[in-house]
Parts: structure tokens; sequence; C-alpha cells
């Protein structure tokens, strides 16, 4: 059998093609990104696409499904958020061809807005999760993941971490079986979610949990290494190697399937052991359940609820012993940090400078521009999540009056702006807001590796198309003080800027230079 | 197992000297698994791969003083790491400084002393000059494919086998001017 060494996202790619997956769509967002441009670089017969946003990638997914394809979105975790509305309810339509949504956590959040735990949302959506542990598992569960969505009738999440997306493993690779796309066949009380049809899809649903946790206890997904007695240790997902590495003599019950969990296996392993450890990244999600199911267990009492895990970490919270560092530590003056930084030349730090000289409140947004909150800039005075900045900025405004917005502005780059920052910008002018806009365009979607969006006029795969034109999308929105500048024109960005800023209406400012990295 | 990290700063290409790494000990048999930053830490950031090989590898992230090799492609990066190093672990450092963005504005000082100090406290680190490697490479991109050759010298596979791993992993125009890299760090001189 063939063998190759994948990162954990090109082996997500893979088993998605090799499961016989039609249709895959995502927006880009670290540690996600390279499920999509692996698939649209190297198995070019899934039809894939960036979407503007994953609420959007998840509802086409969810189309294609409904339709009768094998479908696949990815996105980080903060991007199921944005596509919650649709979860929740494809979680009650469930699927006709195979669904799979490959949701990226971020413990330690290196490149995101928060270390939110998602295993919480398949709980609530009622959807079922699986977590691999390794390259080969990402590709194996992520096939895995189309059979169950099909059989069980619910789309089903591959839960992958940081370490598990950006580390690579060698991986046996398999060839794509054929999947014939279904029918659709028109079906109301499935696929139409009036509250009468909602209703009884709520009982069957239930039903297919109950299903679905047999599944669990039984398959080998979930599955007991039986070692040592003396201390069992439940543990899923990158965790589960730090484990394995550091308590090589204890018992342990991997969990594969963190939704619905295998009560009777957790049982059958508490029995069989003295005592019973916890090992999971950020909220004890595994813990809560088994100590609701009556059980005894230690689990973050000794495991940090905050940051990733790592070998050192378990071994002391364990076995009472990390490594030390072998050498001294290097004392004679403090090691300067190396944190990213905008590039020599960024369009965006010709703007920061402006902005700073200014002395405006910034409402910023989410992308590289987001290092113009570090010095030497230190130009950014609120961020949260993708597109809050023009909400916020007509909060700002709503919230101290008209002189608020003389003094500040909203900005927010491009690929944002698409994915959301376009109904909030409606609901400034709808609601009076006069504040300013800039819409930093650096063509493309910077950040996370300058991927394509509408506003570029080409897609994942490479074709031309339709190129959005942002200055006539504000302009239909009903904002009449549209101007676009090279931010790198400096005293013409300047002059620019304090008038938009001044005048009692809004307006929007397309500051257009691209990307010094982008070819 | 061996453990070895690849310390650099973005944009230096570490992932790559961390692939042909395990494509290497991949064709020679053994079980691999490496860990590495995107995202945030490519604009000018800190850059580091751990990379494991051995009969059987769980954990892709290497223990603090687990790495057998610490291959530093800059040498502030070098200090970042320390911790991480074996006993009787060996440092291979290139002697190059990039400034960081807090030393470029002037609020702090890249220390001056950071040689004396590894050769005063870590015995068997190696301090290496390649610009004379990279300007007869062709190339200063091909800094990491020159330091990895050195480290080959301390691993046990023939040259063939990471002239094979190169091959397949670097693209088509590329490939000589990587091998002549990978021979360069091969036969550079270490000064102790």
């Amino acid at each position: 059998m063939e063998k190759k060494v994948l990162l954990g996202n090109e082996a997500i790619a893979r088993g998605a093609w090799e499961a016989g997956c039609h249709v895959a769509a995502a927006y880009p967002g670290t540690p996600s990104t390279e499920i999509l441009e692996t698939v649209a670089r190297d198995y070019r017969d899934i039809r894939a696409q960036w979407s503007p946003n994953e609420k959007v990638a998840l509802e086409v997914v969810a189309g294609a499904s409904v339709a009768g394809a094998r479908s696949m979105a990815a996105m980080k975790h903060v991007g199921l958020n944005v596509a919650a509305d649709p979860l929740f309810t494809f979680s009650y339509t469930g699927v006709n061809g195979g669904m799979v949504i490959i949701n990226a956590d971020d413990p330690s959040a290196w490149s995101s807005q928060n270390e939110q735990d998602n295993r919480w949302l398949a709980r609530a959506a009622k959807l079922p999760m699986i977590e691999p542990s390794s390259p080969q598992e990402a590709k194996d569960f992520t096939a895995l993941a189309f059979d169950l969505s099909e059989q069980y009738d619910r789309p089903v999440i591959v839960r992958i971490t940081t370490r598990i997306a950006h580390s690579q493993g060698i991986v046996e690779l398999g060839e794509r079986r054929e999947v014939p796309v279904r029918p659709f066949v028109r079906n109301p009380q499935k696929f139409v979610m009036l509250p009468a049809h909602a209703r009884p899809r709520h009982v069957f649903i239930e039903g297919q949990l109950l299903k679905l946790k047999e599944y669990s206890n039984t398959s080998g997904i979930n599955r007991i290494e039986w070692n040592g007695r003396k201390r069992g240790i439940i543990t899923d997902s990158v965790a589960y190697q730090y484990v394995k590495e550091t308590c090589p003599d204890d018992s342990v019950l991997k969990i594969g399937m963190v939704w619905p969990l295998p009560d009777d296996l957790i049982r059958e392993f508490a029995r069989g052991v003295e005592t019973l450890y916890i090992v999971e990244e950020l909220d004890p999600f595994i813990e809560d359940y088994v100590k609701a199911l009556g059980i005894a267990c230690t689990g973050k009492e000794i495991i940090p609820l905050c940051l990733e895990l790592n070998p050192d970490i378990v071994n002391r919270a364990l076995n009472g012993k990390g490594n030390e560092a072998a050498f001294p530590g290097y004392e004679s003056a403090p090691i300067p940090p190396r944190p990213p930084s905008l590039c020599k030349g960024c369009p965006h730090s010709f703007v920061f400078n402006v902005l700073k000289k200014l002395d405006l409140t910034i409402n910023g947004d989410i992308g590289c521009y987001t290092l113009g909150a570090l010095p030497p800039y230190s130009a950014m005075h609120s961020q949260g999540c993708m597109g809050a900045s023009i909400g916020m900025h007509l909060g700002f405004e709503k919230a101290h009056g008209l002189e608020m917005a003389r003094k500040s502005v909203a900005v927010i780059g491009d690929s944002t702006f698409v994915h959301s920052g376009i109904t909030p910008l409606i609901d400034m002018v709808y609601n009076k807001g006069t504040g300013t806009v800039i819409i930093l365009d650096n063509r493309g979607t910077a950040m996370t590796g300058h991927q394509d969006h509408p506003g570029t006029g080409v897609t994942l795969m490479g074709e031309a198309t339709h190129e959005l034109d942002l200055a006539a999308v504000v302009r239909a929105v009903g904002v009449k003080r549209v101007v676009t500048v090279d931010p790198a024109k400096i005293e013409e960005f300047e002059r620019v800027v304090r008038e938009e800023v001044a005048a009692e209406e809004p307006s929007v400012i397309l500051s257009l230079r691209k990307c010094i990295l982008k070819k | 197992m061996k453990n070895v990290i690849f310390a650099g700063v973005g944009g230096q290409g570490v992932i790559l000297a961390s692939k042909i790494l395990m494509e290497t000990a991949m064709n020679a048999g053994y079980d691999v698994k490496e860990s590495e930053v995107h995202g945030m830490a490519q604009r000018g950031g800190s850059v580091d791969c751990n990379v494991r090989y051995g009969e059987k590898v769980y954990s892709p992230l290497i223990s603090k003083a687990g790495a057998d090799y610490i291959v530093s492609l800059e040498m502030l990066e070098t200090m970042r790491k320390m911790e991480y190093l074996a006993p009787g672990g060996t440092l291979i450092v290139n002697r190059e400084k990039i400034d960081p963005a807090p030393v470029q504005t002037g609020v702090m000082e890249y220390p001056g002393d950071i040689e004396e100090w590894v050769k005063g406290n870590v015995p068997g680190s190696v301090f290496l000059d390649t610009a004379g490697a990279l300007k007869e490479a062709g190339s200063k991109k091909a800094l990491n494919i020159v330091m990895l050759g050195f480290l080959s010298n301390y691993l046990e596979f023939q040259e063939s086998q990471w002239i094979h791993a190169i091959r397949s992993l670097v693209k088509e125009k590329f490939i000589d001017m990587n091998i002549k890299a990978f021979s360069l760090g091969r036969g550079l001189k270490a000064e102790a």
C-alpha cells in the first residue's frame, strides 16, 4: 500500500476524496485552510469552492447533500459559530448524500480570537462528532464520516485541533470509491422545516442519537486499551498521543466518537481500573459527562482548562514529573520577542500611520490588519469577530452621539467585508449612522495565505468569474460618499480620511492597494 | 527515537527542511511525526518544527529536554528553544542575526553575547557561517537545505537517501540547486 507523509489537513482532503465526496465548500480560516486548498490542488474531481462565509459554505454543502451528493464543509471553530444557524436546523432535516463538517478548534488560540471548545456544539446540535488523533485517523475518520452520515441520516462533524491540522505523519493511501449522486426525492416533511415538520423530526433525531450511542459503544471507534489496572485514563484527540507517550503502563479508553459518548464502555472501563482520570484539552466535556453517569474521576483538578496540552503538562499532572531544561537559562539580557508584524511596505501600514497621526478611535476587524493593534501603530481599539467593526462603529455612535463618529473610523478587509460586512453597512445607512468605514482592499484573503474571494474575480479552482465591485455594493446599500484611494499616496489618503470623517453622513473609503506578498 | 527541532523566522523554510527529513526517515522504514506552526507566526514571527522518528511515535510534540538536535537558522531563535535541548544534545546554529520588531524599533536590544554564552554552557554546540555555501549554491533561499545538509552528518541516513527525498519534494526547477546546497552544507566545517 502506498504511504505518504501528509499534514493532518491534507489527510482530511484525501479522506474526502477516497470516500467519493462530490462537493466541498469553505471559507479560509487557520487552522482549517489547507483542507480545501488541498482538494483544489490534488483532488479536482471534487467540485470545491470558497464561499463568502462559513454560513453560506454550510448551506451550499447542505444543498448538495439534500440533492443527493456527498458533500463536505470545512471551517475553523469560530466559523462554525457563523454557520450555527444552518447547523442546528440541517441537523433536523438530516441528509440525502453524506454530509460532513470539518471543524478545526484552536486550543492556545494560535491564530484565533478565542479558545472555544466546539464539542459542546455537537451536543447542542444533536450531531455525531468524531475526533481523529493523528494524520492517519484524520483520513480514515473523514472517510468514515460520510458512511455514518448516510447510515444514520445525520450531518457528521469531524473535530480536529491545531495539533491535528498542522502536524504531519505517515498515511496509508487508498483509492477513490466512486459513489453515484443519489436522486433528489421531494419530501417536504423531511426537508422543509415548518413547525409541524420540525416537531416529529426532533423525535426522529433523538432516536438516531440512541442508535449512534450504540455505535459509539460497540463499533470500536471508541476502544479500551487494557494495560495496568491501577490507573485508567479516558482521553481524546491529540491528548491521546500525549497519554500514550507519558503513561505507557496505564489502561486507556481512547475516545474517537466524542458525541454521543459510549456510556456502557465508560462504565466497563471505570469498573476495570482502580482510579479514573480524564485527560482532555479545554473544557471538561468528557469529565462532566462521566461524572453525570455517577462515576468518580479526576480531570480538571490536575489538567489545565486553558491553553493546549503537551507531553510535559500531561506527564507532570499524571506522574508528578515533567522534564526540566537540561541547561541553565540565559539571563544576561531579556530575549526580544518576535511577534508577527505587518510586512515592510504593507498597504495597511500606510493606513495605520495616518489613523494614528489623526488619533482616531478605531473599530477593527479580523485579518492581517488586526496587527495594527500592536506597536508601532497601536491603532486599534475594538475588535471581536468577523465583520464586527462596522456594527460596533455604529454602536459607538449610538452610545455617544454624532461627535463620536467625527473622531472614529471602522477598518475592515476586503475579504472580511464580503464575509459579513455588508449587512452591518446596510444597518448603518438604515439607522442613520454617519460614520466612516475604511475597506482595506488588498485584493485577497491575505492573513490565511492569499485565497481568492468574490472580489478577486477568481474561484478556488482557478477559474475566472464575475469580480464583485465593492464600490458598487457600497453605493447600492445607500452610501453616497464613496472614495477610492491608494493609501501609499499618504497626503491624499490623509486628506480623504479627514474629509470623510468630518462629513455628517455615512461614508466608505476604499483603500485600494495590493498586498505586497501577492504576485 | 530521534527528536529534531528546526527553529527560524517565518519565510526561512523550516517546514521544507522538516519535510525532507521526514521523507528520508519514512523511506528508511521509521514511523514519523511532526508538528508545525502556521498562520500568525508566518508574518515574520518565530517558526519552529518538531520532527520525531523511530519505531513508533505517539506525540507530535517534543518534550522539554527531549531534542537530540536543535537546528537554528537564526541566532536569537536558538535561545527560545534552549529548554528543549536534551542532555548531550547537539545545537547547530546559523551565525545570522535577523532583528525582531522590538529591536528594529529600538525598544529592545539584540543580545550581543549569544554565541559566547552558548559555547560556555552547551558543550558540543556548533556555529556555522553559511554565507559562502549560499553564494556557491546560488540562492540565499537555500539556507534551510544547507543547514539540513550539515545536520545530515549526524544522522544515520546515506547521502543518496537524502537526495532521493529532495527529488521527491522540491519543485523540478529547484532540484539541482537544492542538491548542491545540501552537499555544500554536508561539507561545511564545524567550528566548535
